[in-house]
């Protein structure tokens, strides 16, 4: 069987098409790196959704924690304090059992005790918590000129957070976020590994490559290939992210704004 | 009983790892400046690797990774005459005297060697990010200080560790309270270590038990059981955010930087 077959049949496993049964013997370089790749899909998927959305959610937020209206700020700390406090591993296990005793009496609940439901929501909440305290750091370091001027040039209201303090937030807060978009995406490898079942084996990354590793009892070839898979989309990331960077700051001379510095260094 | 000894588990493991990471931390930076090129190298790199690596991978790399290496050692000493291939396919063989621990060895031999690799892989990774804070605290203190400590005469030896060490930690400490809850917030991934961790327990005893299996019979209790880990973890990470910060307060007492310079401003 050649290596395009093995991609043909186990390409697409982690979303359900190809060959229904995983190898079980004689496993081969290739359908490890394949089947590797294809629970790629899942991280891709959990980390581009909850970005999206977690986005947003951050940054109402991050505007909740710096309004002067204390029915507003109280939540968006306790929100912030408590994403941020305790271990995702722990949240995503709470999670899905507090889904899995409401299913009991409402079968509304039914989807949310499923990986790409359940799990998203409290990877979009995580990560929202972690890019609310970003922003809200970026909200603070506004200089204080730049909205002394827009007050002299008699911006207020909506007009002055659009044109003046949105675009400085985000350009401030930027290089941070990029560091906690990498996290998110390495944070989604998380999931299959709480209460979260992988349903027919269709698993993330890192689901397979403990499969292959449980097999063969060799850890030397299927965890370096999930290391070079997640270095590849971190690169993807930064990429992106680099791009939007160059964007917000495109006012501003290419040797005074702050370049997005890798951190890879942080658990969740 | 065994849900309250796993939070000694995890206590005990923040207690030995903390030190044992700052050690490590503190010889990694020290050689990434080492004047001896290999050291620098060797430090450079050992802070590179584990940085760059995604977290959870690199544990449940290393803990089989440490484990064959153990074994491999003490195969090449104990059995020399021993003429097959250690690595048979997928499996991995060594001779009888060289399993570690022991097959006949008692049971808390075999969890307090699970808990040991446990305990190395957080204290290598954590050195690791360890090293990158110090590393940077030893950058940051100001270049008069050395220079003056050159200027009396003092050796290379002496200065580092009567001028830099001293006053590298108040630039230390921000990053390295970080770092200590950011430590918290990874112990439930001894769950994935294999240890009986509270994830284990929790797990366990909150499942369903049955009339006919268990003197308790109760029903799904899970999702209350990780909501007290939850609170757990809300509260240890607060009560050393508190701590921690009082520190900060300490230490930066007299110190050339702007936090000191606002105290002493301030009059405390």
């Amino acid at each position: 069987m050649s290596c395009w077959d093995t991609v043909a049949d186990y390409g697409l496993r982690a979303i359900g098409i190809g060959l229904r049964g995983l190898p079980k013997t004689d496993f081969t370089l290739c359908q490890q790196v394949t089947l590797i790749g294809s629970g790629m899909i899942w991280n891709v998927y959990f980390g581009v959704i909850s970005l999206f959305v977690g986005f947003f959610f951050a940054i109402s937020l991050a505007l909740g924690k710096f309004s002067d209206r204390w029915w507003l700020r109280l939540p968006a700390d306790w929100f912030v304090f408590i994403f941020r406090g305790s271990p995702l591993f722990i949240q995503l296990f709470f999670a899905y059992f507090l889904f899995l005793s409401l299913k009991k009496h409402y079968s509304f609940f039914d989807p949310f005790t499923a990986a790409w439901l359940g799990a998203l929501i409290v990877l979009v909440c995580n990560t929202a918590a972690y890019s609310a305290s970003i922003f809200h750091g970026a909200l603070l370091s506004i200089p204080k000129g730049d909205i002394e001027a827009a007050d002299a040039y008699g911006l207020s209201g909506w007009t002055r957070f659009r044109k003046i303090i949105w675009p400085t937030m985000l350009r401030l807060g930027w290089p941070a976020y990029t560091n906690e978009a990498i996290f998110l995406f390495h944070a989604t490898a998380l999931v299959f590994f709480s209460a979260f079942p992988a349903w027919q084996q269709r698993g993330d990354a890192l689901y397979y490559a403990s499969y292959f590793a449980d097999k063969t009892f060799n850890p030397f070839v299927p965890y370096p290939i999930l290391g070079g898979f997640f270095i590849l989309l971190t690169l993807l990331v930064i990429g992106f992210f680099s791009a939007i960077n160059r964007r917000l700051n495109r006012h501003i001379p290419a040797e005074d704004y702050q370049k997005i510095r890798l951190r890879l260094n942080m658990f969740r | 009983m065994g849900f309250y000894t796993s939070f000694a588990t995890v206590l005990l493991l923040l207690a030995i790892t903390a030190p044992t990471a700052l050690m490590f931390g503190f010889a990694g930076a020290s050689a990434a400046r080492s004047q001896f090129a290999p050291v620098r190298w060797f430090g450079k790199i050992y802070i590179a690797i584990v940085r760059g690596v995604p977290d959870i991978v690199f544990f449940l790399f290393f803990v089989i990774a440490l484990d064959q290496a153990l074994e491999w050692m003490r195969h090449k000493t104990l059995c020399p005459d021993w003429t097959e291939n250690i690595r048979q396919g997928a499996d991995f063989v060594v001779c009888q005297a060289a399993k570690l621990p022991q097959g006949d060895s008692p049971q808390w031999v075999h969890k307090t060697y699970g808990f040991a690799l446990a305990v190395f892989t957080f204290a290598i990774v954590f050195g690791a990010f360890a090293s990158n804070v110090l590393f940077g605290a030893m950058q940051a203190v100001p270049r008069a200080q050395i220079e003056t400590a050159e200027a009396y005469g003092m050796t290379r030896r002496q200065s580092f560790w009567r001028i830099l060490v001293p006053q590298m930690w108040v630039y230390a400490l921000p990053g390295l309270s970080n770092l200590w809850i950011v430590l918290i917030k990874s112990t439930p991934l001894l769950f994935l270590l294999g240890i009986e961790d509270i994830v284990y327990w929790a797990n366990e005893l909150g499942g369903s038990k049955l009339a006919r299996f268990s003197a308790y019979p109760h029903g799904d209790w899970r999702m209350w059981y990780f909501l007290a880990l939850l609170v757990f973890y809300l509260a240890f990470t607060k009560a050393s955010e508190v701590i921690l910060d009082r520190l900060m307060k300490k230490l930066t007492y007299g110190q050339a930087t702007t936090g000191g310079a606002q105290q002493l401003a301030a009059g405390q």
